[in-house]
């Protein structure tokens, strides 16, 4: 582990070179041990795919101090370790010929049919890596390779809501419309962000997500919509 | 979450939202593990400021104006201050002292020119403005759609809410001596820090001896600034965190410095971060602006902010006698 000072009030932690599920369980471990630690003196925590930014209140302690306290809560604690379950969050997925503009290149491009690119893309707990970009994107990694993909050369304009998304070896529930280059096979009816829901989110970072295959009927019925994807 | 109630005859009508208007507190704090950003004022002294001069707390909501152009029409008395980038002030076409309370009655029209040095103005309205908070704060982040009336800077016709109709029977301004100065040249003290040793000496030496100019891609999130290509020797990172301030390079060798509305997770390299007393700075210049950088110890950077804390706390506002306007 290595402690980077980041600006005047933040410390970045360097947990590892690459991604794990072991590195992603470390981080949530030390996180929530680093906030009840900190209390008032934490402003703000980002936990991400090998690192942690920490932001604290200048005003109430300093950067040797909250050193301490890092390496302190990166200890590993015998309560967290037995306390951590795995979060499995299962995510509902219409992979209808509406929702899936780039399924045929994927599958393509794998030498694979459609229907063994939704299944590859069901097999595998995700770990949410990473939270960012917009209010609730949720990177999740790693997909198997096979369906691995590159971005669009061209990002679109409007990604609708919900859409379902494959870059390189990583996949995402787009929360709200936007620009994006991911690669759409599907569309989620599960709201990603809420923002007068609580929580917000139905995942938090650390948690493992998986997708199940729904068909047109139960997308509606759960609130799916059609809305942004004739335009695309 | 209730919805306040609040009297409608204590309203502030927006006649014209001007370039950009946005409601700010001091900023959303703790959200950034559901990818929230901060959002909060841009020059976060003259917020408070503006704050104290119509006796709020420093960090109650208040209006901030990009470049200027701003108008309102008050429907019950209050007390305003504008504080920030120079620009003229109007009360029912009169000129206003800017940085000292204005006496508002009921139907003044309030009308902001357009900034001559530096771009971001902020209106206080004393007892603030009457808005429910979205994870913890009003503060307006339009890329997010979060805070403010409703996730979008004001717009025409707008009816800004107040808590009061109530003043403070005073009048105050803040002496000359303890105003900032909205130069447009600034040096901004940075504290090297994240991929700080994957800039090599020769690089680190280019980016702190070299003057940049700030290019047309300035805004809220960031500042792209434009000088000569500082080089990394890694083209990108796992995508991490990004703290206010934080300087990152691309490809392009052109650094842009992040601001409040900045995305909470990148993969850019970064050399550093920009102590925040200057970051106000940056965030007044526009398009031209020029800077230059100079490195800090993290220590240096505390005490900088703990001398800066005292004299602002330390410094007193002086009472000034108004005659209220017939």
């Amino acid at each position: 582990m290595n402690i980077h000072v980041a600006g005047e009030n933040a410390l970045m932690v360097y947990f590892a070179d690459n991604v794990s599920d072991q590195t992603s369980l470390r981080i949530q471990q030390t996180a929530s041990v680093l906030s009840q630690y900190m209390g008032k003196e934490l402003i703000d925590l980002v936990p991400s795919y090998a690192s942690m930014l920490v932001v604290f209140d200048a005003f109430k302690t300093d950067h040797l101090h909250v050193r301490k306290l890092i390496r302190d809560a990166a200890q590993p604690h015998q309560e967290s370790q037995t306390q951590q379950q795995e979060n499995i969050v299962r995510l509902p997925v219409y992979y209808g010929p509406q929702t899936s503009p780039d399924l045929a290149k994927i599958a393509q491009h794998a030498g694979l049919t459609n229907e063994q690119v939704i299944e590859i893309h069901q097999q595998t707990h995700y770990r949410v890596y990473a939270i960012g970009f917009a209010p609730g994107f949720a990177y999740l990694g790693e997909t198997d390779e096979r369906i691995a993909m590159a971005r669009l050369s061209t990002p679109r304009k409007k990604v609708p809501k919900g859409a379902v998304a494959i870059a390189d070896r990583q996949t995402a529930v787009y929360p709200s419309v936007s620009p994006g280059g991911w690669n759409l096979i599907g569309c989620c009816p599960t709201p990603m962000f809420d923002a007068n829901a609580s929580p917000s989110m139905p995942v938090k970072a650390g948690d493992a997500v998986q997708f199940y295959a729904i068909d047109e009927s139960e997308f509606i019925s759960l609130g799916g919509s059609f809305d942004g994807w004739q335009d695309l | 979450m209730a919805g306040r109630t609040y009297n409608m005859t204590h309203v502030m009508h927006v006649l014209n939202p001007g370039i950009l208007t946005l409601i700010q507190d001091a900023g959303r704090f703790g959200q950034h593990g559901i990818g929230l950003t901060t959002g909060g004022p841009m020059d976060p002294l003259a917020f408070k400021w503006a704050n104290r001069l119509v006796g709020n707390d420093e960090n109650t909501a208040l209006l901030e104006n990009t470049i200027g152009g701003l108008k309102l029409k008050s429907t019950c008395q209050t007390q305003i201050a504008v504080t920030g980038a120079t620009v003229t002030i109007k009360v029912n076409g009169i000129s206003q002292p800017q940085w000292q309370t204005i006496n508002i009655n009921a139907h003044d029209e309030i009308e902001l020119g357009y900034a001559s040095e530096g771009c971001r103005i902020y209106l206080a309205v004393s007892g603030g403005f009457n808005i429910n908070k979205q994870f913890n704060s009003v503060s307006t982040v339009v890329r997010e759609g979060i805070g403010g009336l409703n996730g979008k800077g004001l717009q025409a016709n707008d009816k800004l809410p107040l808590v009061s109709d109530s003043r403070v029977t005073r009048c105050y301004v803040l002496p000359l001596s303890a105003r900032p100065v909205y130069a447009n040249k600034v040096t901004l003290r940075l504290i090297p820090g994240y991929q700080q040793a994957h800039f090599s000496r020769h690089q680190q030496r280019m980016f702190f001896y070299h003057e940049f100019t700030v290019s047309d891609l300035c805004d809220r999130m960031g500042y792209r600034l434009s000088g000569p290509k500082v080089t990394c020797d890694i083209e990108g990172i796992l995508s991490e965190g990004i703290c206010l301030g934080a300087v990152q390079i691309p490809k392009d060798g052109q650094p842009i410095v992040l601001m409040n509305d900045r995305q909470t997770i990148g993969g850019y390299p970064k050399i550093g971060s920009v102590l925040s007393l200057d970051l106000a700075k940056l965030a007044q210049l526009t398009a031209g602006g020029r800077v230059t950088f100079e490195p800090i110890t993290i220590d240096h950077a505390h005490n900088e902010l703990a001398l800066a804390h005292y004299k602002y706390s330390r410094q007193t506002l002086v009472s000034v006698a108004t005659e209220d306007a017939p």
